[in-house]
């Protein structure tokens, strides 16, 4: 990993994650279920300018595990940058150059917006499960919130991956006039049973650790064995089989023979565990919970009269929308049905499947055809913005 | 990918300014790109490889990677004015699903081949006594993407059976500087390239020209 100091002009350097607080009661924020939530902070980042006109901002939204921080370093001795620090900073697909680029948070989540482990207003203490559910929708009416506040009327962009994606759909649901483009990356209109499976076992390692105590641990030990688990299992979801054998196959870690006891040996074991090991230091269980509920949710042909084409039926935004050769979690058949919907409804789509191993995760690592088509798209669509060429 | 421009100048002529056209097979999306330049186009392709699908996206056009084969169903009944099949259906397997699918999707069809009849083609069957190898079919017999490869009177004789309505036929070759040269006499013999405009079933009229 590279340092700051030794980072190069294609990053955004140092930044700082701030907040906006809304909501206040009696304003509260009515989420999907009917439940009201305030007050309510959202955390964001910003990168590069916004221009006079306004119509170089972009929104960028994370993935389940994701947060504010997607790109540049915290201070000149953070080792890792944020999220998605490949495709964004000055000459990168999300050129800060050009575009003023705004990463927000969920709600439900716990890096710095309002979740379970925020103080709940009525008792004084941490929500934990008295939290209520939330759903991508509602996730997309705080974002909201934030774009108003800065003073956007129309985004040049909303784009995202996995959860990510969805609310860059729903956005151009909820919001269709304040959506010029939208990149919906490694996502769904609804995630299968077999997703919604693997976040159910992910639910329950969590559940069944005794640290857990029905959401009720904060000041107490975290269930920490059980949200590693849960991101263990993930983990698995993310990886294809063949960047797995790539990456591991049946090699051996710290051993050259096999022990005959319940040890790790297996390099893909030790990665697990890692993984999982570093998930707890950062993540609060109660919010992977809610998080992965929301992606159960999403539906958007359920919520609309089951009906999909009905769904998108006021979009005015331009899609991009990529699915990965190798993703086995959101695969190619669930972005085509988002395509044919789109198009169904005559919206401006642009459709491609990337050959890669990578699996799910294919959007946060460095991938030449991912940043030309992102690159591409937001160059013409900001030229058509600009420009008074609306036939193309 | 198409780099040689064949039939884009017919093609070009023959679509009214502003139409909806959809390319099938579009490539890098060189003609798309003319058109729209030229004719001010609402232009929209389908693409089967991810690296056409990106050049397409360098151009500002509106792309779909997929299968031509297997994804037209979603596409709205005379949803174009134009559907092209630029030298495209000889690469399909189910060239008549191709075709049947055009005609419902867009108003015309314009579809464009390598003439299986062309003389060179006949004569290295004949007097060399093999499958023919040159500028129009460019493959070996054993790689060739060429899986329905077909003569103009092939395919005058296919809409006759299949009752496609045939608008236009625009026989050409092609000149060495990549101009089109037309083919009016005997073009089952002479033209290096099939090009017919068919009526699809919503084309009651030919498309107004709107400006």
């Amino acid at each position: 990993m590279t340092t700051p100091e030794a980072h190069d002009s294609t990053s955004v350097g140092i930044v700082r994650t701030k907040h906006l607080h809304f909501a206040e009661p009696p304003n509260e924020l009515v989420l999907t279920s009917g439940n009201k939530l305030g007050p309510i902070t959202l955390a964001y980042e910003t990168y590069g300018a916004l221009n006079a006109d306004k119509s170089n901002a972009i929104l960028v939204l994370h993935a389940l595990s994701g947060t504010a921080h997607a790109a540049g370093y915290f201070t000149h001795e953070d080792r890792y940058p944020g999220w998605w620090d490949t495709y964004i900073g000055p000459g990168k697909a999300f050129d800060t150059d050009k575009y003023f680029i705004i990463s927000s948070n969920v709600i439900g989540g716990c890096n710095g917006s309002t979740g379970p482990a925020s103080i709940n207003p009525a008792s004084g203490r941490e929500y934990g499960i008295d939290f209520p559910l939330v759903t991508i929708q509602d996730m997309v009416n705080a974002q909201w919130h934030l774009v108003t506040h800065l003073g956007i009327d129309r985004l040049l962009a909303v784009a995202g991956g996995s959860m990510g994606g969805m609310q860059a759909l729903q956005w151009t649901i909820s919001y269709p006039d304040m959506v010029q483009a939208a990149i919906a990356i490694g996502t769904a209109a609804s995630i299968s049973a077999q997703g919604i499976a693997f976040n159910e076992v992910g639910r329950q390692a969590i559940y069944r650790d005794p640290h857990w105590n029905n959401g009720a641990y904060y000041g107490g030990p975290p269930p920490k064995n059980g949200l590693a688990l849960a991101r263990m299992i993930a983990h698995i979801t993310y990886l294809s089989e063949d960047i797995m054998h790539e990456k591991f196959g049946r090699r051996l870690q710290n051993t050259e023979m096999l022990s005959f006891a319940f040890k790790e040996e297996f390099m893909v074991e030790s990665y697990l565990h890692q993984q999982g090991i570093k998930f707890v230091n950062r993540f609060d269980a109660n919010s992977y919970l809610y998080i992965t509920k929301a992606i159960d949710y999403f539906d958007l042909k359920s919520s609309h009269g089951g009906s999909l084409i009905a769904a998108f039926e006021n979009v005015r935004s331009d899609f991009l929308v990529i699915s990965f050769s190798s993703d086995w979690l959101y695969p190619t058949p669930l972005a085509k049905e988002i395509v044919k919907a789109l198009r169904a409804n005559g919206a401006h789509v642009i459709f491609t499947e990337i050959e890669t191993s990578k699996g799910h995760d294919a959007f946060l690592l460095e991938n030449e055809m991912l940043e030309r088509n992102i690159a591409n798209f937001l160059r013409s669509e900001y030229s058509k913005r600009t420009n008074t060429n609306p036939d193309r | 990918m198409s780099t040689t421009r064949i039939g884009y100048d017919l093609i070009i002529e023959e679509i009214p300014e502003r139409s909806r056209v959809l390319d099938l097979g579009c490539g890098d999306g060189e003609l798309l790109t003319e058109l729209a330049d030229a004719k001010r186009v609402n232009a929209y392709g389908v693409e089967i490889s991810a690296e056409g699908v990106s050049r397409c996206l360098e151009k500002g056009l509106y792309v779909y990677q997929g299968d031509i084969d297997e994804g037209l169903a979603d596409y709205r009944s005379g949803s174009f004015d134009y559907v092209i099949l630029n030298q495209t259906l000889q690469d399909t397997k189910r060239p008549l699903y191709v075709i049947t699918e055009s005609l419902r999707i867009g108003r015309f069809a314009i579809v464009s081949f390598p003439n299986l009849g062309y003389a060179a083609n006949r004569f290295q069957l004949m007097f060399r006594g093999v499958m023919p190898k040159n500028h129009l079919f460019s493959y070996n017999w054993y790689d060739t993407p060429n899986i329905h490869i077909m003569s103009i009177r092939n395919f005058s004789e296919l809409c006759r059976e299949n009752r496609y309505p045939i608008q236009t036929e625009r026989h050409f070759s092609m000149r060495p500087h990549g101009s089109v040269h037309r083919r009016r006499v005997f073009p089952n013999l002479f033209a290096e390239y099939g090009f017919f405009i068919l009526r699809g079933r919503d084309a009651a009229t030919r498309p107004q020209e709107t400006s």
